[in-house]
């Protein structure tokens, strides 16, 4: 599976994810959130920490 | 059974969750914070889970769903009120006090001055933490009133009312390194010191883990620990004070593992999974054992 970066354009080739997953542009090292798998793979840029983020 | 997973973003940890709920053959939804709502007067398809796994990355989120499921009487891991306790570090400090676990000398303060008061008080260095944040972000580690006075102007100028609750601790003079334990239910099932040159060893902060023995001391103080704040499945970070033992910095109610598996080789997840199947299975007995923490505290009801 493969999908294009949306901040740079690189062709990101992925095997095993699932929605909802953060992998990261291995260009431009953006972290992208793999926003579908099928039909085809879809990757957004991650949402941005937020001040209440954490464990 | 049926088990939700709410979450944020699936992290290795979440992965992990769903691949061992996958290998005990449960049902189970993969409920995203940003696209799930609530009705209060009707749980609707909610009531269909028997126990609902809370891992969202925002503390809001997790918190306010825990709050709304558990008052539908469906249990959540952890529930609400172990929620609330862990994300506020004072309302934590409170708990792990009234419990009698060791912890630092903590001072508390709501105006810069009165903060500068507490911190000449303990003496310096001093750690200033937001009570609610996370990932070590925002602490601070004073040495001295001229770097005090330039911390909490800058506090004070971030605008969020809480960044004016200042969490004052004694800095201790730890090895290099801390502790973080897991606890799940009754048992302290693993450790790992996370070291770093760095006063903060945090692992989101570039510690490095190695294995730590649980011993009986470090066993005894960490289930303590999580009884205090209203067990459940629990991260306990532990200092190595070097006059008073083992001491309790704080307790984390929806914690990262990723070090900590492959360092221990203890199956995480797994045990996360029965025990959150085994919430389920006592889902019927839930909205009668469950109390909200004020009661836990002690509070008594408004006599007035």
């Amino acid at each position: 599976m493969s999908a294009l970066c949306p901040e740079c354009e690189a062709t990101i080739t992925l095997t095993n994810v699932m929605q909802g997953e953060i992998v990261v542009c291995p260009d431009c090292g953006v972290d992208l959130e793999v926003t579908a798998v099928e039909p085809a793979v879809a990757l957004a840029l991650a949402p941005q920490e937020a001040e209440d983020w954490g464990e | 059974m049926k088990v939700g997973v709410l979450f944020s973003r699936v992290r290795v940890e979440e992965k992990w969750l769903f691949e061992a709920l996958d290998k005990r053959g449960v049902a189970y939804d993969k409920l995203d914070d940003r696209e799930v709502t609530f009705t209060l007067d009707n749980p609707g398809p909610w009531a269909e889970y028997d126990v609902v796994l809370e891992r969202s990355i925002s503390y809001g989120r997790g918190l306010y769903a825990c709050k709304v499921l558990n008052a539908w009487g469906i249990p959540t891991v952890n529930t609400a009120s172990v929620a609330d306790t862990c994300g506020d570090k004072l309302w934590t400090s409170a708990a792990l006090h009234k419990a009698g676990v060791p912890q630092p000398q903590l001072k508390v303060a709501f105006t810069p001055e009165s903060a500068i008061t507490a911190m000449e008080e303990l003496g310096y260095p001093v750690v200033l933490k937001p009570v609610i944040g996370s990932w070590g972000r925002l602490v601070s580690k004073i040495n001295d009133r001229d770097a005090a006075e330039a911390v909490l102007e800058h506090r004070e100028s971030l605008g969020n009312y809480q960044q004016n609750i200042f969490y004052i601790q004694q800095y201790v003079r730890k090895p290099g390194r801390d502790i973080r334990a897991f606890v799940v239910g009754d048992r302290t099932i693993c450790a790992i010191y996370r070291s770093s040159a760095h006063w903060i060893t945090n692992t989101a902060r570039g510690g490095k883990g190695s294995v730590c023995p649980v011993t009986p001391e470090l066993d005894a103080i960490c289930r303590k620990a999580a009884q205090a704040v209203g067990g459940g499945v629990l991260a306990i970070d532990v200092l190595e004070d070097p006059e008073r033992g083992l001491i309790v910095l704080e307790v984390n109610h929806t914690m990262e593992f990723h070090t900590t598996v492959p360092t221990t080789g203890v199956d995480i997840p797994g045990m996360i999974i029965d025990y959150t199947l085994d919430v389920g299975r006592h889902k019927s007995e839930f909205r009668q054992v469950y109390h909200p923490v004020p009661h836990e505290f002690g509070d008594e009801p408004d006599a007035a």
